[in-house]
């Protein structure tokens, strides 16, 4: 396949554009491969084109129940940010956020990475504190932070309601320049088409629906709705629904729970908005997307689920902290509202390991701010899964750390996945 | 969705608090860490029905055991906990 250029946009353009190829080859799958890699995400499809790229191992097959696409990468809020406290994140999402910078030119796709910051309001002067502890911690970790005042936040966001008879008033905020958004679709087929033009297939409606095992207990490859697939090794990357892929490899019990997280987008509109705020007194977060929709969402619906659906209180309380930020956005329409299936890890921070299984590698936990990590996790996994053993970068995200005590919460929420 | 109080009626979701799975038996006060670990972090995570923990918070605040089907969210029934379950539980 052909490298896209401002050649062969113009060449294309000149005919019709009748000559653009399919980005990746609709594969079909081979008895076996070295890496088998469960669940065409955004994870798993940055997971396979590492493997490829960065440890030349190209036998590849991601293995996908729908569509490239259809699942939360596709689904998100697109916000990109590195701006942790604890150090085994910052580490991760600031190593993220570099693979980012450059993601556009190594993959020859455009994902459409926008650093057009990302402002954290405060409403309280203890808020402003956890903020400024928070910014001090990312400068010394090597990551940009700026704290804002009143006067700076009333400036950088000019429809902001930051009058002092505000319902909660702004005291100002944390900003980080380099946060944004990235096309959501651009990075699922750019992964695609970068791992497909390295060797590796991508095999589409093919769900995993169990493992297979030798006398000694290893994963040996998977079956699926296209028949059994011999792997040397399997990855597994499904999101929301980990514990039922595990659960086909027997294991029952996991510290994860899969929650709804809904999210909104407006009737497009010319440029309004340009960087991303989130409101620091209840749970929102709105950006303007290239097409002029106001994208936003709050905070997963707080029960257990698989429906991609949610439910009105939400609609509710993200339509009211909407409208307490911005008054002005009260006479816009709603375009459209979905929800997508997260999976919440019992102390809010990622899994990339070797096993649980001898021949599987496990890739979870990312809740529901797993897509600003696609690139590092896919990084990450990919050397897990090359070496056998975790690079330095996610050595803390394991499985028995919720047994050793090792937690990483983030939040301070404790073992209570829905509050994180 | 809208949940059944054993005690107030059919109400909204929004009064009620989710407060987690209710499958699993908490283990003695002199368990081991590995009992308590388990239990503090171990999901079976279903997709389908689940027994779970819910309280009527902006109700009547009684702790209700809820039967849901995490995949279509249909209720399936409603158990009310503590003292008062007896006299207008099941
Ligand atoms: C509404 C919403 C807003 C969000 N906003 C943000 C945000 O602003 N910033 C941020 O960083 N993150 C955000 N997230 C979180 C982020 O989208 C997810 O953490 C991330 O996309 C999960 O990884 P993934 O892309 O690999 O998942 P997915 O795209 O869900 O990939 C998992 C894939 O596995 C497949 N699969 C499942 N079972 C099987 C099987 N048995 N066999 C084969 N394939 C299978 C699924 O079909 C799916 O395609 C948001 C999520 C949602 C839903
Ligand atoms: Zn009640």
């Amino acid at each position: 396949m052909a490298e896209y250029s401002v050649f062969s946009l113009i060449a294309n353009a000149l005919t019709g554009n009748r000559s653009w190829k399919p980005a990746w080859r609709a594969a079909t799958p081979k008895p076996r491969y070295d890496v088998i890699i469960v669940g065409g995400g955004g994870h798993g499809l940055a997971t396979a084109y590492y493997l490829a790229k960065e440890h030349g191992i190209t036998d590849v097959a991601v293995l996908e129940k729908g569509y490239v696409g259809g699942g939360n990468v596709g689904r998100n809020t697109t916000i990109v940010r590195s701006n942790y406290l604890l150090p085994a994140n910052s580490h991760f999402y600031e190593w993220s956020m570099k693979l980012w910078e450059g993601l556009s030119h190594d993959l020859n796709y455009n994902v459409m990475f926008s650093q057009r910051g990302v402002l954290n309001l405060a409403h309280s002067p203890a808020q402003m504190d956890a903020y400024a502890r928070r910014g001090n911690a990312m400068r010394l970790a090597g990551i940009d932070a700026e704290l804002m005042t009143r006067e700076d936040v009333a400036r950088f966001v000019p429809d902001l309601d930051v009058s002092p008879d505000a319902r909660f008033p702004v005291h100002g905020g944390l900003l980080q320049p380099r946060g944004g958004t990235a096309r959501h679709d651009a990075v699922a087929w750019g992964f695609a088409r970068g791992a497909d033009r390295r060797g590796v297939d991508i095999i589409e409606n093919c769900e995993v629906i169990g493992f297979l095992r030798d006398g000694t207990g290893r994963i040996t490859g998977v079956e699926t709705t296209r028949g059994e697939i011999g792997a040397g090794k399997v990855g597994v990357a499904v999101a929301g629904s980990t514990s039922q892929v595990l659960s086909l490899a027997g294991i029952q019990h996991l510290p994860i729970e899969s929650h709804v997280l809904q999210a909104f987008v407006s009737e497009p509109l010319k440029p309004l908005l340009d960087t991303v705020v989130t409101f620091g007194a209840g749970h929102l977060y709105i950006s303007q997307s290239d097409k002029g929709g106001l994208v936003f969402g709050g905070d997963i619906d707080g029960y257990n689920s698989y429906a991609q659906r949610g439910n009105l209180p939400i609609v509710e309380d993200v339509a009211s902290l909407l409208l307490t930020m911005f008054p002005s956005y009260g006479r816009l329409r709603l375009l459209r509202s979905w929800g997508g299936i997260m999976d919440m890890s019992m102390d809010g921070s990622p899994i990339i390991t070797t096993g649980p299984l001898p021949g599987m590698y496990l890739n979870s936990g990312w809740c529901y701010g797993g897509f600003k990590a696609t690139p590092a996790s896919g990084w990450c996994f990919a050397w897990t899964i090359a070496r056998d053993a975790p690079h330095d970068l996610n050595a803390a995200f394991t499985l028995d750390r919720f047994h050793s005590g090792a937690v990483i919460d983030e939040r301070g929420a404790g073992p209570v996945p829905w509050h994180h | 969705m809208r949940i059944t109080c054993p005690v107030c009626g059919e109400r909204s979701v929004a009064e009620f608090a989710y407060e987690g799975d209710a499958t699993l038996p908490r283990p003695a006060l002199d368990a081991s860490a590995e009992d308590w670990c388990v239990a503090v972090y171990e999901r079976e995570n279903p997709r389908g029905p689940h027994a779970e923990y819910w309280q009527h918070a902006q109700g009547c605040r009684s702790w209700l055991k809820v039967e849901r089907d995490t995949l279509t969210h249909a209720i399936l029934g409603v158990t009310l906990l503590g003292r008062f379950s007896g006299r207008t539980g099941e």
